[in-house]
């Protein structure tokens, strides 16, 4: 009966591997298609030979879809591995001593108590763009919920009479912390990082949508949604509705990976 | 009368606990504010930084007091706001109080409404998903409310601006009334008009975790034994959830929505931008994009208190709700 949502998630995660490699070499075989202007093809309808159309510049829009796509799983995945990493060290240094505990509580509470996108506004105003801006406030605004899961199994397990018969065996601190705690820790880390990876990607592209974090001129799915929010009146719709699918889909397959993930786990 | 000193005991140590984290939310985004780069002189001056000597700079920094230690500044700022003076936008030329306000006056309208509709149809929606785990209907709400879940709050937003607004040509494309014509002078049936795509689109959003959340403890409820027991007394499904179901499934969906207010705030910031909607959350992202340190101050310390007060009444239906965590057992 346990068998049958790990091959699931076995499966799953070939398909989803595949894809996420095709999408990652794009940078490669797509060269400079995604900014190749074509001032002859200028918001050219999806047709047999463009694709999914063209912008106002006659760029290629599935070429700057696939760009910006890669370019927001790269800055999920790095924004949801830091998240976890600040997470997962957060919750440790809050087990040293109550005081370094309701410290980190007090942080989580304070961070937790500003609106996600208000934050990451304060954040990226406060580094002043770019990618690397962009990456590090997704972090920095995802990290409290996990930290709170981390903390609250860190402290049950803490207590755990295999940990106390440990201790009584004369085990030192860091051998309880290597080889009991954090092997326990290491599948929540592992399903909070996919969980938090989706919503990091949705907060890059709203981010990137607001004009906040990275240069109009990089193919990210937030300034391509933004800049057809200008010819949406238009009619141009295919300039709209394109680059969000891809970005839901993306987002979709990984909530579902991890979902399934976790009932395997 | 016990439970009564324990109540006031617990409020009161929240409130201490809310005036604590506003002050760290304070202290947080002042200091990120310092963080940046972008100079408040340059910021304050715009397009006429060109046309200003060094020593007029000098002058304007030191009246600003931007010369000062940041602890001083700090220090100085916090007396500020705790006496009501939030300061001056220079990007609505106006005082940060009267933006706020203003603002917030028009995005309650879209904000309460679109949060009863989810609350409401989340809740409807996940107790018919929960009642019978595993039918058509619970697969079909799920799977609605997973992708919704996943979907980009703007990009949703202006699907149905393409639809709607651009190609039926039903509601109007932009902002809280037509052009030209003064606020006062909008008939409410006018602005219901241009808020309905608003609210449609931000409650659809809201809805996706209510709807889960609630099917998720609609489904505990109905392999329970106390739904056990009912069925063994012949009461049929419908009775089941209509009549013990919703009492387990309705508090947690109530909860989870004052829990909610952030994400709230949060997509309403982006579905103003998108419909042009003059609201708050359209006036925190122009002071995020053109540097008004006053107006994104004091907007992050409104949202934070709006959004621990709703933490504050989720947490407290918690305690009401559940004797054992009000009697400290947990």
């Amino acid at each position: 009966m346990n068998h049958q949502p790990r091959l699931l998630a076995a499966g799953y995660a070939g398909v989803l591997c595949l894809l996420v490699a095709l999408l990652l070499s794009s940078r490669f075989w797509l060269g400079d298609t995604p900014l190749h202007m074509q001032f002859e093809a200028r918001l050219m309808p999806p047709s047999a030979s463009h694709w999914l159309g063209t912008d106002a510049l006659g760029r290629e829009l599935w070429a700057r879809t696939l760009a910006g796509l890669s370019l927001s799983f790269w800055v999920g995945l790095s924004a949801a591995l830091l998240g976890t990493l600040i997470a997962l060290s957060l919750a440790s240094l809050a087990m040293l001593s109550s005081t370094l505990d309701a410290l980190v509580s007090l942080l989580i509470d304070t961070l937790l108590s500003v609106p996600h996108l208000i934050l990451l506004l304060l954040i990226a105003f406060a580094l002043g763009g770019g990618t690397q801006a962009v990456i590090i406030a997704v972090a920095l605004t995802h990290w409290p919920s996990l930290a709170r899961v981390l903390r609250a199994e860190l402290l049950s397990v803490r207590h755990a009479p295999y940990v106390a018969i440990s201790k009584g065996f004369g085990k030192r601190q860091g051998f309880i912390v290597w080889h009991h705690l954090l092997p326990h820790l290491l599948p929540h880390c592992l399903v909070g990082a996919l969980l938090l990876f989706p919503h990091a990607i949705l907060h890059e592209a709203a981010l990137t949508f607001l004009g906040v974090g990275l240069d109009p001129s990089q193919p990210a799915i937030g300034v391509l949604l933004a800049d057809a929010m200008r010819y949406l009146t238009g009619g141009y719709w295919w300039l709209g509705v394109f680059p969000g699918l891809g970005l839901l889909l993306m987002v979709l397959a990984i909530e579902r990976f991890a979902a399934l993930l976790r009932k395997a786990l | 009368m016990a439970l009564d000193m324990r109540l006031t005991a617990w409020l009161a140590s929240r409130i201490l606990r809310l005036m604590l984290v506003l002050l760290c939310v304070a202290a947080v985004s002042f200091g990120l504010m310092m963080l940046s780069p972008i100079d408040p002189v340059d910021a304050y001056l715009g397009p006429q930084m060109a046309q200003v000597s060094p020593e007029q700079r000098a002058l304007i920094a030191e009246q600003w007091g931007f010369d000062a230690p940041a602890s001083v500044q700090f220090s100085h700022w916090l007396r500020h706001v705790l006496s009501g003076e939030l300061g001056w936008s220079h990007i609505y030329n106006q005082p940060v109080s009267e933006v706020i306000q203003q603002r917030f006056q028009r995005s309650l309208a879209l904000l309460f409404s679109a949060w009863l509709l989810a609350l409401l149809l989340g809740m409807i929606l996940g107790i018919a998903a929960g009642s019978k785990e595993g039918s058509w209907l619970d697969r079909f709400i799920s799977g609605y409310a997973y992708v919704t879940a996943s979907t980009p709050t703007f990009w949703l937003a202006m699907l149905a601006l393409l639809l709607f607004s651009v190609t039926l040509g039903w509601t109007p494309t932009c902002c809280a009334g037509p052009a030209g014509v003064l606020r006062q002078e909008v008939d409410p049936l006018t602005r219901l008009h241009h808020l309905i795509l608003p609210i449609a689109t931000l409650a659809l959003l809201g809805m996706a975790t209510i709807t889960l959340h609630t099917r998720a403890k609609m489904v505990a409820f109905m392999r329970s034994e106390t739904a056990l027991h009912a069925f063994a007394q012949g009461a049929s499904r419908f009775d089941i959830a209509w009549r013990h179901g919703i009492r387990h499934a309705s508090l947690p969906a109530i909860t989870l929505a004052f829990a909610s207010l952030g994400e709230l705030f949060g997509g309403s910031l982006l579905i103003e931008q998108v419909f042009a909607y003059p609201g708050l959350g359209q006036a925190t992202v122009a002071a995020g994009l053109r540097s008004d340190v006053p107006l994104l101050l004091a907007i992050a310390l409104f949202t934070a208190l709006f959004v621990s007060i709703g933490n504050l009444i989720a947490d407290g239906l918690y305690h009401l709700a559940d004797p054992r965590i009000a009697q400290g057992q947990r």
